[in-house]
């Protein structure tokens, strides 16, 4: 918990309303983004009860599994699921693709002429402008150009080698109420990417590619300023601060309830509205207890008695089990009704088609009341989001999930290509895993503040930042270099109240001149605050004096932060094939078994 | 000796005409998680029905289990446990080296139908000391031709919590020749790719420290029982049974902390005041003896100590987050000591605003707020537009 959260959360309770604690948004927004409402079964690891999906708030699918207990209608689940997922994929990567801008390459032999494909990507063509600078190759020459090197990851590199010469336009972007549903991505990911389908275990194609992709978002999520696979809840969160405790906020409903409550209610009034499961199911994946124990359990036994039923009588007709062959997993864009007249059970005209219909449509009803209330909020969410404008890093947070979609999508597209990610990283791996994030972590964190002074905010109380007036600049200042060549070096002062924190020799950039840095030179007390004192050097041109506007000018107001994007870095770690023995050595590649394709379903 | 009994009668006494709710090794396991509170220490030395309670007064919990958990829960474990434990005894030799070729398997639950706990309990406690390795069968392997290994099942287990005895059961409880013994937890979560729910694993944790506490007391010896107990999951998505190791020895020192803790009740009792009744029973005519508002300002006299994770651990959470709203305990301990550490919301922006003057402690914190509530309204103005609500104040 930040300061200013903690802050903002005090005088939400105050006034009974959230509070921002940002002032633009920190996540991509896709226009339509695929919006995701899992239930399970309680108690079970790998039962699906339901999933509600769709790319508008009017036209979302329901999908429901009428006995979760029951093996291949998961599987048909899972079809039909990976099938709306496999759609919204496809029409992302049909968005059109863009050229990408080669890595850097620090030594190219000169004189010779580059390929176009590479030349196409000039600077001036990155979607994030000056703050993109992952892989720009700036005339300046040597340091941004080492920062930039710095910066494109070697996740980024691989990908961008994987990937070829074009990144897609779009990525899909799934948006899910909570934490728990982007653990239900994974672990369903996880329990379908495996399975096959060839074979005595075959299952529909749409199984093992929904495994795939869940698999590949869920990775996504990880990484810090993702916004492949995004938890309503935590999106919410980092832009509002409500009255209640972060335990609490996990609630969708109530954290709804703070940020935009009905009219005439108080924050913390719809918020113990929203608490109550009567009121507002919760937001799953797992479902009240209550509606199990009175509602969905009784629901469930009828179902599987109107399906005995029929299976008895029919069979006595001798007639064949269509629901063998198609699972019946109740889909909404199909009307029970046009069901019914199409599947009559052949030669048994008699048997209780009615009754079992009539069952269906229960569980059908019972479980769109606890997921219904759940997707509209997600809506209401999105479109409360929506309303605050893109922060200045997000275009190019996002070419990241497009770059890693792009190289995805052509990985399974390929020959040799196309194998179920494995079960765990290997030591090495996951290490670098680890310090890729960490890394990520620390530039997104300084990306927000740097997009954000609500969010700088934070640093100007613990000290690492500040925020000031120029009262003296000495545009011209020139001072001999360590070779003694003589060199623009401006000097500026300005006058905070911020309690600074930073010792003298900090390197200090303002989110106002990205590509300008300045060394802390002096700290005084000054009549109100403190007078610092800064060496300006990097983006002001080659002139000998600065041109106007390139350099802090008199009266200006300024901040400056000591949190730089480029601050976190850590050692290198080896190649995964050369793991050390202490660590189990290089890790064999995986390689897909038999095995994996008949893994038990309990 | 007087003095307990002192106390016993005391806390009879807020507990009035209903019986003492029992114990189990949940609830003896939530002791751990806000052990600071006394309105719940009170309670449970008392044996006061928190669930009850809580509905009486108008806030019940919204604990509950699923039905189809429950039906998961037992497949589990009757599958774990058929033939004998067969598959159990499979995985037991694996991880804990058992030489179980033709390990005993005692079932000390199930032929007692008729009987009593406590006759259930001595008979337990019979057997298991018999073991090799148990207090009177050491030095004694052949005793009783235990072989190399042993399985018991339904070993009926009691600890002293606050003076009263409380039976537990746990699911199993495995012998290792020359070793110790191990309790074994049968759950239903499962273990997917050699990973676990951290909540759920952590639950299970204390749950087992209360049963390897209970059979360290009833074999009087801390080191006849391991510390490491066994954890049987299904694998990955299957039903197959996984065991695994889990090491409890931070939930033990916490659990024996809070149990000495509770024993230690009287120091609770002394500040309350002589007259503190919580009775939930009814009269003969079915008239509650006490009406809800003396049940409400009689549990406002035992002080409480909110905390956010009280929501998913004491069924009191609803009445003490309502009382405890305006405080910043309530809003998260990370929120409370971001804010200063001070008690409440009113005097954290009395501070942050200049509105209240600071104790020669909080000058610190003051100034941290001061600037806090500085940058944050100079940082909205910056913003494009302000929203509902504002920051007022
Ligand atoms: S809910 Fe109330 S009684 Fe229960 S532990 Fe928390 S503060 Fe104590």
């Amino acid at each position: 918990m930040s300061v200013i959260g903690a802050y903002a959360r005090a005088l939400a309770v105050r006034t009974g309303f959230a509070q921002p604690v940002a002032s633009v948004r920190h996540i991509h927004l896709a226009e339509a983004p695929l919006v995701l409402v899992p239930l399970r079964m309680a108690g079970e690891a790998n039962a699906p009860l339901a999933a509600m999906a769709g790319t508008d708030e009017l036209s979302g699918t329901l999908l429901v599994v009428p006995q979760p207990r029951d093996r291949d209608l998961r599987f048909a689940f899972a079809g039909l699921l990976g099938d709306l997922l496999l759609g919204y994929v496809e029409r992302c990567a049909a968005a059109g693709s863009e050229p990408v801008k080669p890595p850097r390459t620090p030594r190219q032999p000169a004189g010779r002429p580059l390929p176009d494909s590479l030349l196409s990507g000039s600077p001036s063509s990155s979607p994030g402008g000056a703050g993109g600078a992952a892989v720009a190759a700036g005339p300046e020459g040597t340091a941004g150009a080492a920062d930039g090197d710095l910066r494109a990851d070697e996740d980024a590199l691989a990908a961008a080698e994987a990937t070829g010469p074009e990144r897609f336009l779009d990525a899909p972007q799934v948006l899910v109420p909570n934490r728990a549903g982007v653990e239900f991505a994974r672990l369903f990911g996880r329990s379908t990417r495996f399975r096959s389908t060839l074979g005595e275990y075959a299952v529909p194609a749409g199984v093992p590619l929904l495994g795939r992709w869940l698999t590949f978002l869920a990775q996504r999520a990880e990484h810090p300023g993702s916004s492949a696979l995004v938890a309503m809840t935590e999106a919410l969160t980092l832009h509002w601060a409500t009255g209640q405790s972060a335990l609490e906020d996990a609630n969708l409903a109530a954290l709804m309830a703070w940020i935009d409550p009905p009219d005439g209610l108080s924050g913390p009034e719809a918020a113990r509205l929203a608490e109550d499961p009567r009121t507002w199911p919760p937001a799953g994946p797992t479902t009240d207890p209550q509606f199990d124990n009175r509602v969905l359990a009784p629901a469930i036994a009828a179902y599987d008695e109107a399906i005995a039923l029929l299976r008895e009588q029919a069979g006595l007709a001798g007639a064949p089990d269509p629901l063998l062959a198609d699972p019946d997993v109740i889909d909404s864009r199909f009307r029970a009704a046009d069901l019914g007249a199409a599947r009559v059970w052949p030669g048994a005209p008699d048997a209780p088609v009615q009754s079992w219909l009539r069952a269906r449509d229960e569980v059908e009803r019972a479980v769109r009341g606890q997921i219904e209330p759940t997707w509209r909020l997600m809506w209401r969410a999105v479109r409360r989001l929506r309303e605050l404008p893109d922060a200045a890093s997000v275009p190019r947070r996002w070419e990241q999930d497009r770059t890693r979609f792009t190289s995805y999508y052509a990985y399974l597209r390929d020959e040799d290509g196309g194998l179920p990610q494995a079960r765990r990283d290997g030591a090495v791996a996951a290490a670098r895993r680890l310090a890729v994030l960490e890394r990520e972590l620390a530039a997104y964190e300084a990306d927000q503040a740097f997009d954000d002074p609500l969010v700088l905010a934070n640093q100007r109380v613990t000290g690492d930042a500040f925020v000031g007036t120029v009262v003296a600049a000495e545009r011209d200042r020139r001072i001999a270099n360590e070779r003694g060549t003589l060199v623009t070096r401006p000097l500026v002062e300005v006058v905070t109240v911020d309690p600074v924190r930073l010792p003298i020799g900090t390197k200090v950039c303002s989110p106002a001149r990205v590509g300008q840095t300045g060394v802390i030179m002096s700290l005084e007390p000054a009549a109100d605050g403190l007078l610092v004192s800064l060496e300006l050097s990097g983006g002001m041109g080659r002139a000998k004096v600065p041109p106007p506007g390139s350099v802090p000018d008199m009266d200006e107001v300024i901040s400056y932060t000591s949190v730089l994007p480029d601050g976190a870095f850590s050692a290198a770690l080896p190649a995964p094939e050369d793991t050390p023995w202490t660590h189990g050595g290089p890790p064999t590649p995986y390689e897909p078994t038999d095995g994996d394709a008949e893994e038990t379903w309990a | 000796m007087r003095h307990e009994g002192k106390t016993e009668a005391r806390l009879s006494r807020i507990r009035g005409s209903e019986p003492p709710r029992r114990h189990n090794a949940r609830t003896i396991a939530a002791l751990t998680s806000n052990p600071g509170c006394a309105r719940r220490a009170v309670l449970d030395a008392a044996g006061v029905d928190k669930e009850r309670l809580a509905e009486r007064v108008g806030f019940p919990a919204a604990f509950g289990q699923s039905r189809f958990a429950i039906v998961r829960g037992n497949a589990f474990e009757r599958q774990v446990k058929a033939d004998g434990c067969a598959e159990l005894l499979r995985l037991l030799r694996d991880l804990l080296a058992l030489d179980l070729r033709d390990a005993a398997y005692t079932d000390l639950g199930a032929d007692g139908s008729g009987e009593g706990l406590d006759a259930r309990h001595v008979a337990a406690r019979e057997r298991l000391t018999r073991a090799p390795g148990g207090e009177d069968g050491e030095g004694n392997p052949g005793g009783e031709g235990n072989p190399d290994g042993a399985l018991f099942d339904h070993p009926l287990l009691r600890l002293e919590v606050a003076g009263q005895a409380v039976y537990l059961e746990p699911d199993l409880v495995a012998f290792q020749h020359g070793g110790a013994f191990h309790v074994v937890e049968i759950k239903s979560f499962p273990v997917i790719d050699g990973q676990a729910d951290a909540e759920k694993v952590a639950a299970a944790a204390v749950q087992s420290a209360v049963y390897v506490l209970a059979l360290r007391r009833l074999l009087g010896r801390d080191d006849a029982v391991s510390h490491e107990v066994v954890l049987v999951c299904p694998k990955d998505f299957s039903n197959v049974p996984v065991a695994v190791r889990l090491d409890v020895r931070r939930q033990l020192i916490v659990l024996e902390h809070q149990l000495a803790r509770l024993t230690r009740i009287d120091t609770l009792l002394d500040a309350l005041p002589d007259d503190l009744a919580l009775d939930l029973g009814q009269d003969g005519a079915g008239t509650p003896v006490m009406a809800v508002d003396a049940l409400t300002a009689a549990l406002g006299r035992v002080t409480a100590r909110y905390a956010p994770g009280c929501l998913s651990t004491c069924e009191l959470a609803f009445f003490c987050r309502r009382e405890a709203s305006g405080r910043t305990a309530a809003l998260g301990i990370g929120v409370r000591e971001e804010l200063g550490g001070v008690e409440t919301v009113a005097e954290a922006l009395g501070l942050a605003h200049g509105t209240a003057t600071p104790d020669d402690d909080q000058a610190e914190s003051a100034a941290m707020l001061r600037t806090t509530a500085r940058v944050y309204a100079e940082a909205l103005g910056a913003m494009p537009e302000t929203p509902a609500g504002g920051a007022a104040g």
